[in-house]
């Protein structure tokens, strides 16, 4: 497949900080590519770049050929960008929203009527269409902001966790709106924290973290890159605190790596069988109550533990 | 130009859905003006005017014809329902009536006053010329300002004529029209003086009846003045509002979007001041109308009106735009704006007319929209058309401009829009 964006050594400092340390990738047109990376690692710096927000310190990046540093109004012609924070006037309602952003883009009255009744029945909203902003729910605001982001049919969609705060319900929608414009033939850049997301949606997936790009690879190549680990997942209480049995479990024989947040222990091991005894052992010796216990297929959550140390909701 | 007016009418709708926006731009101008209408007596029934018979008066310690005009032109039927003079001898029992609240003031014409203008026979020069004096009730600021503002215009009026004169004499003399010789001159004189004598038009451009400060009192209404006070101190207000909406985007993520639009930083900022700039117009029309309907106020000739309301409101923007560099949260910028209208409405004269404060700051208001837009509005309520606004239009013009390109500038220094 041809790569629609082509992603060349991305350099954003501010100051002396480095947010984006030369992250360099592709995304194939037709694909849903996913950056995966916990809060901080350098993902909407890296779309904000890409989308023209930000100027890159250094380094560069084409949509469409069209590099973003030089020719940065052709990029802009070529994508849509769904902003991980709500972009929209309250006061407006969601078709007012929508007729707004799409004349921004330049749609004609004759095509964008037609385009605000298919983005309102694709998130749902066509019912409420007539309403202000500022009376929906956090979901409906979500898809709306999404809805703008794709009206004038972008060939490649920046969404920056779009599911960011939002219910099960709403989040379960737009996780099936992404894959029905993939299917249309909409490329999507996607970033998130949640693993899950990003092993539901994506054909491949780069791991960020401090700004570098660590890992990329479909998931299947990705998990092999840990072999054959197993991830022994216990949880406790929220008046319980386990930190105390990392240094006892790190010490076991085979444990590559010990992760402990949100009152879960997140244990890399080859295999999780052989050390489940010692582990319990070991919590009830500290007086911890297990609440439940999981040994779970290497995934991208294993993936990043090893490759990092740390769980992705650091 | 299609996106900026995009933007410009999207603010323009939001600034109409946001109730506190609606409540300072209209509702709060509107009361205070009523409120302001209801103390000044404006409501307390009789003919259009807010101000019945002022009390006033006239010493007339001149023997000359300009003082008896002046007591005349107090005396005319046309100011008769405007003003109560009585004829006072002694100055200081018209001050004491003054400082005792009688009267609204005391007009006191000196000795000597016409003879200081009009050389007597014979002589070519008067000498010092001999102020008329206002004796002013601060306790009817409003009352004492028309007064004061009838004899401004009386003694405009007067120095036009004399300045006139001299120059036509001196002018006759160079080409030879007059004799140089002083006796043959005082001959040509005298026959010059009758003939003006005895020419009706040349007397209705000189006489008093007929100046315009007449026709002004007449028609003058207290409301025409509160009623714009109010408008453009809340324009104010209006164009700071609009001026923080910009730093709104940013919060609220929308400046984001529209920056990775294919939409030029240039259109973005010129939608934004069409915003504000709809929005005040919107809010100074909607307020003529409505007090021209419920008020029953006249505003004055309409195409002055509108290019006044045009005016006024740029004038007023560019302190909005110039107000949205200098802040940085929107908070900031409600502060500041909260500040810059009560100062521009004090300064401005929304509160107090201008003709009762010091010259230092009447010299000062010149830097606010304020001070213009009632200076043009009152001449429209008094009667003035659109060929009366030039130096108004002018200043309000040259104010906007110079405060856009002030603005341009700091924006370019100002981290709001760089990447």
């Amino acid at each position: 497949m041809q790569a629609l964006l082509e992603v060349d050594n991305l350099v954003k400092k501010f100051g002396d900080f480095a947010a984006v340390k030369g992250v360099s990738f592709f995304v194939a047109e037709g694909e849903i590519f996913s950056l995966l990376g916990p809060n901080g690692a350098g993902k909407t710096t890296t779309i904000s770049m890409l989308s023209t927000l930000y100027e890159s310190t250094s380094g560069d990046a084409t949509v469409g050929g069209h590099s973003v540093t030089r020719e940065p109004m052709a990029v802009r012609k070529l994508i849509g960008v769904v902003p991980q924070d709500l972009a929209l006037y309250d006061d407006l309602t969601a078709r007012e929203n929508l007729n707004f952003w799409g004349q921004m883009y330049g749609l004609t009255s004759a095509i964008l009527k037609t385009r605000i009744a298919e983005v309102l029945d694709l998130i749902g909203l066509s019912d409420r269409a007539n309403q202000r902003v500022k009376t929906y729910s956090g979901g409906m605001k979500r898809r709306v902001n999404i809805g703008v982001g794709l009206l004038h049919r972008p060939r490649l969609l920046f969404m920056d966790e779009p599911t960011v705060g939002i219910d099960p319900q709403s989040r379960r929608a737009i996780l099936d709106s992404v894959k029905e414009l993939n299917r249309a033939g909409m490329t999507v850049l996607y970033t998130t924290h949640y693993m899950e997301e990003a092993q539901e949606l994506s054909d491949r997936v780069g791991i960020i973290d401090h700004g570098e790009l660590i890992a990329i690879g479909t998931q299947a190549e990705l998990t092999q890159q840990i072999g054959q680990m197993d991830s022994l997942v216990l949880s406790f209480g929220e008046d319980q605190d386990a930190a105390g049995c990392i240094g006892p479990i790190q010490a076991l024989p085979g444990v590559q790596c010990v992760d402990y947040t949100d009152h879960k222990l997140n244990i890399l091991t080859p295999s999780a069988e052989s050390i489940l005894g010692e582990v319990v052992a070991c919590a009830n010796a500290s007086g911890l109550k297990i609440r439940t216990l999981e040994i779970e297929e290497p995934n991208l959550e294993a993936v990043f533990l090893s490759l990092t140390g740390r769980a992705l909701r650091d | 130009m299609r996106k900026i007016f995009l933007i410009g009418f999207k603010d323009l709708r939001l600034a109409f859905r946001d109730p506190t926006a609606l409540v300072l731009m209209l509702l709060a101008p509107f009361l205070l003006t009523l409120g302001m209408g209801f103390v000044t007596g404006a409501f307390g029934g009789g003919g259009g005017s807010g101000l019945q018979e002022m009390p006033v008066l006239v010493v007339n310690q001149d023997e000359g014809e300009l003082g008896q005009a002046l007591v005349e032109l107090f005396q005319a039927p046309e100011v008769a329902e405007l003003l109560e003079p009585s004829l006072l001898d002694d100055p200081d029992a018209a001050r004491r009536q003054v400082d005792d609240d009688q009267t609204t003031a005391a007009v006191i014409i000196p000795p000597g006053f016409t003879a200081s203008i009009i050389p007597a026979a014979g002589q070519t020069s008067t000498g010092e010329i001999r102020q008329i004096e206002v004796y002013a009730n601060p306790a009817r600021p409003t009352g004492a300002g028309i007064i004061q503002t009838i004899v401004e215009e009386f003694a405009g009026r007067v120095e036009i004529g004399r300045i006139g004169g001299e120059v036509a004499i001196a002018q006759m003399l160079e080409s030879g029209l007059l004799p140089a010789d002083p006796q043959a001159l005082a001959a040509a004189g005298e026959e010059l003086g009758k003939q003006i004598a005895g020419d009706e038009a040349s007397l209705s451009t000189i006489g008093i009846r007929k100046t315009s400060a007449v026709n002004e009192a007449t028609q003058f209404n207290i409301m025409a003045y509160m009623a714009p006070g109010m408008a453009l101190m809340f324009l104010m207000l209006t164009v700071a509002y609009g001026g923080r909406t910009l730093l709104t985007e940013r919060t609220q993520g929308t400046l984001p979007r529209l920056l990775v639009s294919p939409t030029k930083v240039p259109q973005i900022l010129a939608g934004k001041v069409l915003g504000i700039y709809l929005t005040g117009v919107a809010q100074i029309t909607i307020l003529v109308v409505a007090s021209s309907l419920l008020f029953g106020l006249k505003w004055g000739d309409p195409l002055g009106l509108a290019a006044l309301i045009l005016a006024v409101v740029f004038g007023a923007t560019g302190w909005g735009v110039l107000l949205t560099t200098v802040v940085r949260t929107p908070g900031q910028a409600a502060n500041l704006g909260t500040a810059l209208m009560l100062i521009f409405g004090i300064l401005g004269g929304s509160f107090i007319s201008l003709n009762n404060l010091p010259e230092a700051i009447q010299f000062a208001s010149k830097i606010t929209p304020n001070a213009w837009g009632l200076d043009g509005f009152t001449t429209l309520a008094l009667g003035g058309g659109l060929g009366d606004l030039g130096g108004t239009m002018m200043g309000l013009l040259v104010m906007g401009a110079a405060l856009f390109g002030i603005a341009v500038l700091t924006f370019n220094r100002r981290a709001i829009l760089q990447k």
